[in-house]
């Protein structure tokens, strides 16, 4: 079938870098012309616009497609560049050299299997140079060619070409990075391109397209761990279709049908029913890089942005504070004190910067202690920590699950990679904690003297369960029962805010987070006067009551669940069915508050 | 995996993640091919459903075995079926066709201002009633945040800067000199008050990839695309004044491949029959900073 040749023809992504105007369009453009992969109409347009605008054609020109571009002769953005040789198709990605685009650079490199770059004989090396070195190694490549360009005009010059190749590889050494090679070039002339040049007969490695044709594609992540973040949990019920499906793509490793598996940070386990898809043949085993579907054999409950591993294989690290490499993008630097969003696998979680340990000055590698910021362009070792634990790897286990990206605002700011899992003891939480109660002044009145005259401890009734379970008409008619055996309770109704934080998926993390924070130092107050504070939450998982229950401290959360129990390990007080009898309903939470020793008559 | 797999995947992540982070959202279907095996990767995303709606901008010069293709299958796959027009500057009568504007102006009116104000809910929508099978007001008029649309890299200049997730601001500018970072398939998906974002599923897609990926999973697409005996065929679809076909004799997806890989169109760029190409100096950009698709 002619479909085979292109099931069996390689394609490779690579990225070109360098210092602003060291020649890396000239290289691609030569690259495109040279190995025939310019579609007719494209250079026949390029040349029309270079005749209009009484310009010489350049090579350059091709990838400079867009007007303004053209107007400012210089690469803004990752431009895509399609070209094949004999042996693969190629997607070159063309990264501004400015430091201005360092993002767009960022881009393009995170897409790319294998890196050029670019350094001008004549100029020598550049703070981007060194810095593009830096990403690319950051950004987990690791097959990296150095061009040395414009040879011309240092008369091809091996001394030159050596004094260059030394000095870089010098500093390559100190990254742990070691270049495929270093291949001389002029790339306006065309030399060392596609065809070897008698112009440097000292020469004898590969050529630009040798070398590109040599670069070999990474491994699939086959043989690793298998890790899929949980994109999303999807029960589409049109067309009377009942499926209940687990979706994401598989980073690394293979799981198949039978295989137990353990969703982290929850802990939940199920085995693997079936594997889903629509208008493929059935299959029985998947494999990183898919985008895939499962069934479970039991209806567990678990949320987007769980970590999905194999039963019995190595877990992922389960914190919320870790040692990471953080490269800085935003405008604003980084601060502390200031709610980030983080970003890994499938899962958004606020976050802060925690411990500056040092910044990392990219061009020169040299380092600055005592700074409490990550500027703009600053390579930080740093320590994070989130607003709740996540799963992840470190970056040198299991690469796509220890790398995260930070939001600022609306914005993707930052990158890292996790470079040690940190022990959550000292977290900002229990600082806060910490913090209040060695402040907190007892008045006059005793603890034992409002149970006396009230009949009841004080304590927060927290009501959980899912939207229309009836928990918010079981609280008021809760605080009435209570109120009028004699008790002092109170109904806190912001469940319907809490509500709304749930529907906009925006804030459904960090604003619940934040309200979640300030129930649990409000209900402290409350439930110090003596109070049954009675409040309802909807989704919460063990996480959530355990950050309550700390809050709380020294008093711990009474929960009554209603409905099913999606909780793992966390014990709630009472259990009610969906939508129960309100009367039936008091009268158990009632009887377990005496048994507790709540209520104290 | 093979390279068709990789692409299949690449977009089903997109889409889904699209569908996770954005509330409002919608698919443009032109009804060409591209937006077609787009359609046919969200069905592979959700396994069968599209739980969003398909917005088609109806120019009115459509020809119209598009429309009666597009109303096929909005039946048949129980489509969320919905559609836009500048009903305003078609009664007036001022259009390319009728000679009172350039092609460039004409597109900026019916495409562009068109999408502009049926994204934004202030013109009326159409929506496909399947009771019914006819169209109707849709009551629905909330803005959609996030926008799936087909565009390839490949395709001309300024699209191969775009990102994955490329935001659109109050005025539905693109401002390509500041784009988001996209890295380890994070994108941008939180959006300030009055801003979208448009989803590029196919980005990485040739020309090429999709044929072969319409041979191989058995998508149907509009007769326009296969010679039908005249020996001429459309590699690309538009409205009917403004595309012409090319001669080929391609009566079959296999052919088609078979053309693009090595044939005669191994070397010549798809959209060379669009005229509205060659009436701007850069290639679509003026178009596309306004929106255009």
């Amino acid at each position: 079938m002619a479909d085979t040749v292109a099931l069996e023809r390689e394609h490779m992504d690579i990225v070109i870098v360098g210092h602003v105007d060291h020649g890396k369009s000239t290289v691609i453009g030569r690259l495109m012309a040279d190995t025939g992969s310019l579609p007719e109409g494209k250079l026949e347009q390029v040349k029309a616009m270079c005749l209009a605008n009484s310009r010489p054609f350049e090579y350059a020109f091709l990838l400079d497609a867009l007007q303004n571009e053209q107007a400012q002769g210089i690469t803004i953005d990752t431009a895509r560049c399609f070209f094949k040789t004999a042996k693969r198709h190629y997607i070159i990605n063309d990264a501004p050299g400015h430091i201005e685009f360092l993002k767009n650079m960022v881009t393009g490199a995170a897409r790319a299997q294998a890196a050029l770059l670019v350094i001008d004989a004549e100029e020598g090396i550049q703070e981007n140079s060194k810095r593009h070195g830096y990403m690319v190694s950051m950004l987990g490549l690791k097959q990296i060619a150095v061009l040395v360009n414009k040879m011309d005009l240092v008369d091809y010059s091996e001394k030159t070409f050596e004094r260059i190749k030394t000095e870089y590889t010098a500093f390559l050494d100190q990254l742990g990075v070691h270049p495929s090679a270093f291949i001389p070039i002029a790339a306006r002339e065309g030399v060392n391109i596609t065809g070897r040049s008698e112009l440097m007969p000292w020469y004898s490695g590969n050529t630009v397209l040798g070398q590109v044709d040599a670069f070999i594609r990474p491994s699939e992540n086959l043989d690793k761990l298998f890790r899929m973040p949980v994109q999303d949990i999807y029960k589409f019920t049109a067309g009377g279709d009942d499926r209940r499906i687990v979706a994401g793509t598989i980073l690394t490793g293979r799981i198949k049908v039978g295989d137990g598996v353990v969703f982290q940070p929850s802990g939940k386990e199920s085995v693997i029913k079936s594997i889903e898809a629509f208008s493929a043949p059935e299959r029985t085993q998947m494999e990183a890089g898919y985008a895939t579907g499962f069934q479970l054999t039991t209806q567990i409950y678990i949320k987007p942005g769980e970590l999905m591993c194999r039963k019995g294989d190595p877990a992922p690290h389960v914190r919320r504070r870790f040692r990471t490499n953080l490269f800085w993008m935003g405008r604003p630097p980084m601060v502390m004190d200031k709610e980030y969003k983080l970003k890994i696998g499938s899962t958004q979680v606020g976050v802060a910067l925690a411990e500056m340990n040092q910044v990392l000055d990219a061009s020169e590698l040299g380092t600055v202690l005592n700074k409490q910021q990550v500027d703009r362009h600053d390579v930080a070792e740093c320590v994070l920590e989130t607003t709740r634990p996540i799963a992840f790897d470190l970056r040198n286990d299991v690469e796509p699950t220890g790398r995260f990206v930070i939001v600022d605002e609306f914005e993707i700011a930052g990158c890292g990679i996790i470079l040690e899992a940190m022990d959550d003891s000292g977290s900002l939480l229990s600082a806060h904690i910490r913090d209040r109660e060695f402040h907190w002044e007892r008045g006059s009145v005793t603890v034992d003297e409002r149970t006396k005259r009230s009949k009841n401890a004080g304590k927060l009734i927290i009501l959980h369960g899912p939207y229309g379970c009836g928990k918010r008409r079981i609280a008021k008619h809760l605080e009435r029962a209570l109120f009028d055996r004699g008790n002092l309770s109170y109904y806190f109704g912001i469940s319907n805010f809490f509500e709304e934080l749930d529907h906009d998926v925006h804030t459904r993390n960090i604003g619940r987070e934040r309200h979640l924070d300030k129930l649990g130092d409000l209900s402290r107050v409350i439930v110090d006067t003596g109070t049954l504070l009675i409040t309802t939450i909807t989704d919460a998982d063990d996480f959530d009551l355990e950050k309550l229950n700390l809050l709380n401290a020294p008093s711990k959360v009474f929960v009554v669940n209603v409905g099913d129990n999606t909780f793992g390990s966390f014990k709630v007080d009472v259990e009610l069915s969906y939508r129960p009898d309100e009367d039936e309903a008091a009268e158990k939470v009632i009887a377990e508050l005496k048994r507790q020793g709540i209520l104290t008559d | 995996m093979n390279q068709l797999d990789q692409l299949e995947s690449k977009s089903v992540h997109i889409l889904r993640e699209a569908y996770r982070e954005f509330k409002s959202l919608c698919m443009l279907w032109s009804i060409g091919k591209d937006s077609t095996v787009m359609l046919w990767l969200a069905r592979k995303a959700f396994f069968g459903h599209v739980p969003f709606p398909l917005v088609h901008i109806d120019t009115a010069y459509k020809m119209p075995e598009m429309i009666e293709y597009r109303d096929k299958f909005a039946r048949e796959w129980r489509l969320n079926m919905v559609v836009g027009q500048n009903k305003a500057q078609l009664a007036s009568g001022v259009t390319f066709p009728n000679g009172k504007l350039t092609r460039i102006e004409c597109c900026r009116a019916l495409k562009s201002e068109a999408l502009k104000h049926t994204l934004s809910g202030e013109w009326d929508r159409l929506r496909m009633n399947h009771t019914t099978g006819q169209y109707e007001l849709d009551t629905n008029r909330e803005p959609y945040t996030g926008v799936i649309v087909g565009v390839r890299s490949d395709e001309e200049g300024s699209r191969s800067k775009e990102r994955y997730f490329s935001p659109r601001d109050k005025h539905n500018d693109w401002d390509v000199d500041d784009q988001p970072p996209e890295l380890w398939s994070q994108y941008k998906t939180a959006f300030a008050p009055g801003t979208h974002v448009r989803i590029h599923p196919l980005l990485d897609w040739t020309e090429l990839n999709l044929w072969e990926y319409i041979e191989r999973e058995k998508i149907p697409v509009v007769d326009l695309y296969f010679d039908q005996g005249q020996e001429k065929r459309y590699r690309s679809l538009g409205c009917g004044p403004c595309t012409t076909p090319v001669d080929s004799t391609s009566k079959t997806v296999a052919e088609i491949v078979a053309e693009i890989r090595t044939g005669k169109f191994a070397n010549i760029a798809e959209r060379s029959g669009r005229a509205q190409d060659k009436e701007d100096g850069g290639g679509l950009e003026t178009l596309r900073r306004d929106g255009y698709m």
